[in-house]
């Protein structure tokens, strides 16, 4: 199977990838240590220089960074270029206070788009598809990575964003889309949408790199038979670069870590510990290309394993399982990370008292998220029009910390299940992993 | 002269209202009058009941959150055309009626309409000096 972008270095001996590694790991480290002072001031906690850092082999030495580092440095704390370098800033879907920017210098811009191509051409595609990309874009990293990937591929790219199925179903009948590039469950939605228009065989689509979310085989299957079309996992952060870090081949058995750019290394969420390939634990990962804004050793928290089994599509980077879980209380609702905390924060804020529960469903491949608070003295009025206020004043709120909609159920005070004394804040009842 | 009227919040589903219904029966409250306003999730309840202290205790203590709201209750001849001649003296004074109910008594002839407003006082005169009567928690509860 000869789909690749850049077969010499999709296809590279791991001799030649190790030698890549050890040279941009070194520059990388020189680069952050000269350049970031958040960065020196971590190294020399640890006690360490750059000339500690010779190779690979090293890299345990250096400090994890975690979301915590990238919210404590905002906005600039771990800028390694001057911004007058810098062309663009992406940011993380979630919100105040969690929120994360990443700058980019076109060379950045150049190496992502670069990651999303490699994507694309291992779904099959070409300069003679349609690649229709309904991501949302803006500073969320989907729209403009697939986009970005799509014109190195030389494709016809068409920047549809997120939203409006009605128009995406026509634009993709007319014009003959062949690629689609959206969140696994906006997909299964379309998908759905397509068959009760009875358009099945209207679209020219064969392919989907759907991404942003955890997603199962059995959706996977689902959307393959509804849409005819073969269905390949993209994998991305934007403190990373954003989509494109990793992505399925034609194996469909896990996703190719574009390791010219992104080290990875599996660890133990507890102690730290770098665990050997094949084992379970959480994804860490050094970028060694980047101009703007390298991370060393950025802890995902995503939990996965590394296999360098041998891929029948002939390359010869490492591959990543799905993500299994998370090492944090991080939920990806809609595509969008959601900490309870942020709830939580919303209901303080707004005078309720901390006994909520979140739940989490997937209906008909849409998340739904709902809120059940615990109705209180303070807040209970005999006016049902005043406390439907409050409930809608609340959502309102939840809505502009979130950027997604969630659903406000006022319940009964004590009837949140509380296990030991302590209440279960989140219950996620989608089969994710 | 206000009645007092306690407004309890449920959740709208199964087997609540019966929950509730337990916690008076068990504790002997008498119930008067009843009236329930709903949304898709949760409703308010409201009743009327001989010992409105003891009653508001006994829901607090069974983890209800409940409060007491003082409201007009007038009294009506159980005839046609008397339901109307109260609204239409609200209506004419602009007095918005948040909600109402009614009910009716041993006392013959006579029912009892229950009175939300946002003013009692104003309302309260208002109806006297329309010749209709207001009435004590005390005659409500008269066997």
């Amino acid at each position: 199977m000869g789909n690749y972008f850049q077969p010499e270095i999709e296809c590279a001996s791991p001799e030649q990838i190790r030698s890549w590694q050890d040279e941009r790991l070194v520059k990388t480290v020189r680069h952050v240590y000269q350049n970031v002072p958040y960065y020196r001031s971590l190294m020399e906690k640890k006690g360490i220089t750059p000339e500690d850092i010779r190779s690979v082999d090293d890299l345990h030495k250096l400090p994890f960074l975690t979301k915590d580092d990238l919210r404590d440095a905002y906005p600039y704390g771990l800028l390694a270029m001057p911004l007058s370098d810098c062309v663009r800033i992406q940011s993380t879907s979630g919100t105040t206070g969690r929120r994360v920017v990443a700058f980019y210098t076109q060379h950045d811009i150049d190496l992502w788009d670069e990651c999303c191509a490699r994507a694309i051409v291992a779904a099959g595609g070409t300069k003679e598809d349609v690649v229709h990309v309904c991501y949302g874009y803006g500073l969320f990293t989907g729209g403009p990575g697939l986009n970005g990937g799509s014109h190195k591929v030389g494709s016809l790219t068409l920047p549809m964003s997120s939203g409006n199925t009605e128009r995406q179903i026509q634009f993709m009948v007319d014009l003959g889309s062949t690629i689609l590039c959206c969140t696994p469950s906006y997909a299964a939605y379309l998908a759905e949408s397509i068959h009760e228009r009875g358009l099945r065989d209207k679209i020219k689509l064969r392919a989907g790199i759907f991404g942003a979310e955890a997603w199962s085989e059995e959706m996977r299957r689902d959307i393959q038979d509804k849409l005819g079309i073969k269905a390949y996992d993209i994998y991305g952060l934007t403190e990373i670069s954003g989509p494109g870090v990793s992505f399925e081949c034609s194996e469909q058995t896990g996703m190719h870590i574009n390791e010219d750019h992104f080290i990875a290394e599996i660890i133990n969420p507890e102690t730290g510990e770098v665990l050997p390939d094949g084992e379970k634990g959480e994804l860490v990962f050094t970028s060694i290309s980047k101009e703007a804004f390298p991370l060393l050793r950025y802890r995902t928290r995503d939990i996965c394993v590394l296999s360098r089994k041998k891929c029948s599509c002939g390359r010869t980077h490492v591959k990543m399982s799905k993500p299994m879980g998370r090492s944090d209380d991080m939920l990806i609702i809609k595509g969008v990370n959601v900490f309870p905390s942020q709830i939580e924060t919303v209901l303080l804020n707004k005078g309720y008292p901390a006994n909520y529960q979140i739940v989490v469903t997937r209906v008909n491949n849409s998340d739904k998220l709902e809120v059940q608070v615990e109705m209180t003295p303070e807040m209970f009025s005999d006016s049902l029009g005043e406390i439907s206020g409050r409930e809608k004043e609340l959502v309102d709120a939840l809505k502009a910390m979130l950027g997604i909609y969630a659903d406000v159920h006022l319940v009964a005070p004590k009837t949140i299940t509380r296990s030991e004394g302590k209440a279960v804040r989140v219950i996620d009842k989608r089969k994710l992993y | 002269m206000t009645v007092k009227q306690i407004s309890v919040f449920v959740e709208n589903r199964p087997s609540t209202l019966a929950s509730f219904a337990k916690v008076l029966a068990e504790n002997g409250i008498d119930i008067r009058a009843l009236s329930i306003s709903e949304t898709r999730d949760f409703g308010i309840l409201r009743i009327i009941v001989d010992d409105s202290y003891k009653t508001a205790c006994v829901l607090k203590d069974a983890g209800y959150v409940c409060s007491i709201t003082p409201v007009l209750a007038a009294e009506l001849t159980d005839e046609p055309g008397s339901l109307y001649k109260i609204l239409d003296i609200l209506s004419r004074h602009d007095i918005n009626l948040e909600y109402t109910y009614a009910f009716i008594t041993r006392k013959k002839d006579v029912a009892y309409m229950i009175i939300r407003v946002e003013d009692n006082e104003k309302a309260a005169d208002i109806l006297a000096e329309n010749g209709v009567r207001l009435v004590s928690q005390e005659e409500l509860h008269l066997k």
